[in-house]
């Protein structure tokens, strides 16, 4: 059963074949039983997480049930949930318990899923490993010597190792998708401004979009269905009427133009990568698609663009946090801006830390043309190549990461390495594009490969329908890591 | 690239302390990552127009009305020190 998918599930719950409370038992036991060697929760709450069961089980024996009421589900931890702790994996709110729900909390929620726990992630959202987290890394499931990637690395070990049939994530620069790809689990970021970021807490507030994991794409469609929508609270919600994201699955992929960027498929991309990619293509062409070579000439930018907007905007959202209103505040300081100093320099690890000091630097006096304007101008020249690449095509197709899965502490201690891990991802944060990962292969030392389908804006529809028609023609999807499976 | 006195003087604005034992250490990851952000400073983009969001946003205006209610003190249950309703925080003036 825990191997089972959202609509699977659901049939057992809403059957009568199992009730909500046997269901959240079975994954709690597998959490208590099997996150010891992976570290993908911060907290489990078996209390509250049966109380909710419970609840979804009255609503069903009502008549009462959506399609996810009475599944588990695990949020990242920085999504704010009303009287758990939301740690963000820093130091900095360690102990911080939220006092409002996310509007992402909130909604699934009211679906009547039911929350287990809290998952690990790289602090504040930084990061390519899920190595920076203050509660320790998380290891990826199907080697536990080696990154689930980041910075969703939690939410991605969970859902891979069956410890829970979905969960949340945030995608930043590729903080769905490439965990989504080196854990072999399904990912999808949503258009910028299709996921309320209420109560999601902020790291770049013009990259930064909600999404989930799940372990098919009909998994991630209701998801999207029960987290998507307009939320007059967040500022950049965009006010459209709300979407059936499964409408399309069951369409042929007859005539659909598949886009293959030639920059994606060079000497960058590993060649055991590379091959699951194509053979992944192939798979899309039998089934009907049509392929085209597009070109994204900026491509290459994409990442030094991203670290100095990404670092900007977080040394902005993240001088919240000085030791007065919340957070972490040192226990000894000789004045006002001293606490200030040593608040922050021992509340936040050293990638946080990294981040504020580079958006600091770009932002101050004398350097911000130079930089910060800079790059938002090539941020359009990096938006404009897709406009032109989805003129020639209806959905783009390429590498989520260009390796598998990496050893813990192979790339840690030089940060761009690390930052070129997002190779891939990044270009469609800066757009603001959907982008989804789906398992596609084994690569090198058995470990699993994304395929990455990128959609024009509000297309997650149609990129959903791509990835469940290979679904229905490939298993991929369904390899649980070794040990972990049914 | 950055000196030390520029890493110290970044690192007070952002209000971060970084013990002079590690500062060396900042300023080869600082400038490591601003040697990646280098290639970005060349690109000639002359007349494009600065793309600062991922969607065209217009603000919206809503009803003006109270739509909040007064939480302060489940909101300040959480600060490191409160008392009569106030965050605390050292002398500032003497």
């Amino acid at each position: 059963m825990f191997d089972h998918t959202l609509p699977e599930l659901a049939a057992l719950l809403h059957g009568g074949k199992a009730s909500s409370e046997e269901v959240t038992r079975l994954f709690l036991s597998r959490i208590e039983r099997l996150d010891p060697a992976l570290n993908a929760f911060i907290t489990v709450d078996a209390h509250k997480a049966l109380a909710a069961a419970r609840a979804a089980d009255a609503r069903i024996a009502a008549g009462e049930a959506g399609p996810l009421t009475g599944i588990p589900i695990a949020h990242k931890d920085l999504f704010c949930a009303k009287g758990w702790k939301t740690t963000c994996a820093s130091r900095m709110l360690a102990d911080w318990v939220s006092p409002y729900d996310a509007h992402v909390v909130e909604r699934l929620d009211r679906a009547g899923a039911v929350l287990v726990g809290k998952t690990n992630m790289d602090e504040f959202a930084m990061g390519s490993s899920n190595e920076n987290s203050h509660f320790g890394p998380v290891r990826n499931p199907w080697d536990t010597a080696r990154v689930p990637g980041g910075s969703s690395g939690g939410s991605a070990a969970a859902v891979a190792a069956r410890l829970v049939p979905a969960a949340t994530g945030t995608d930043t620069g590729g903080s769905i998708r490439q965990p989504a790809s080196l854990t072999g689990t399904c990912g999808i970021r949503p258009t910028y401004g299709a996921v309320s970021r209420y109560g999601m807490v902020a790291f770049a507030s013009s990259l930064d979009q909600g999404g989930a994991f799940g372990k098919s794409a009909e998994d991630l469609a209701l998801m999207m269905n029960a987290m998507g929508g307009f939320d007059a609270r967040d500022s950049t919600s965009v006010e459209r009427p709300a979407e059936d994201y499964r409408r399309d699955l069951a369409k042929p992929l007859a005539g659909l133009r598949v886009g293959l960027p030639k920059e994606y498929f060079t000497a960058d991309l590993a060649p055991d990568v590379g091959a699951c990619v194509i053979a992944a293509v192939d798979e899309l062409r039998r089934l009907g698609a049509t392929t085209v070579e597009v070109s994204l000439p900026n491509q290459a930018l994409a990442v030094p663009v991203y670290y100095v907007i990404a670092p900007a905007e977080a040394s902005s959202n993240l001088s919240r946090f000085d030791g007065v209103r919340y957070g972490h505040r040192a226990a000894q300081y000789a004045d006002l801006n001293d606490m200030y100093r040593r608040s922050r320099a021992e509340g936040f690890g050293p990638e946080v830390r990294r981040r504020i000091l580079v958006g600091t630097y770009v932002l101050s006096h004398g350097y911000y043309d130079a930089y910060y304007l800079q790059a938002q101008k090539v941020r359009r020249l990096i938006a404009g190549d897709f406009a032109r690449a989805f003129a020639a095509c209806d959905v783009i197709a390429g590498p989520v990461a260009p390796t598998v899965a990496f050893p813990i502490g192979e790339k840690s201690s030089d940060p761009v390495q690390m930052y070129l891990e997002d190779l891939y991802t990044i270009p469609v944060n800066l757009a603001g594009l959907p982008g989804l990962s789906v398992p596609c292969g084994l690569g090198a030392h058995g470990l699993p490969v994304g395929l990455q389908l990128i959609g024009d804006y509000f297309d997650e529809a149609r990129m959903l329908q791509v990835a469940h028609q290979y679904q229905l023609a490939t298993d991929w999807h369904r390899k649980a890591p070794p040990g972990y499976g049914a | 690239m950055l000196s030390r006195d520029d890493v110290r003087r970044i690192a007070e604005l952002a209000r971060i302390e970084v013990p002079e034992e590690g500062l060396a250490a900042v300023q080869h990851d600082l400038n490591g990552i601003f040697g990646l952000v280098e290639r970005m400073r060349a690109v000639d983009t002359a007349g494009v127009e600065p793309m600062a969001h991922a969607v065209d946003l217009t603000q919206r205006l809503r009803e003006d009305k109270v739509t909040d209610t007064d939480q302060h003190e489940l909101f300040q249950a959480c600060a490191p020190q409160v008392e009569d309703g106030l965050y605390l925080v050292p002398k500032v003036i003497e």
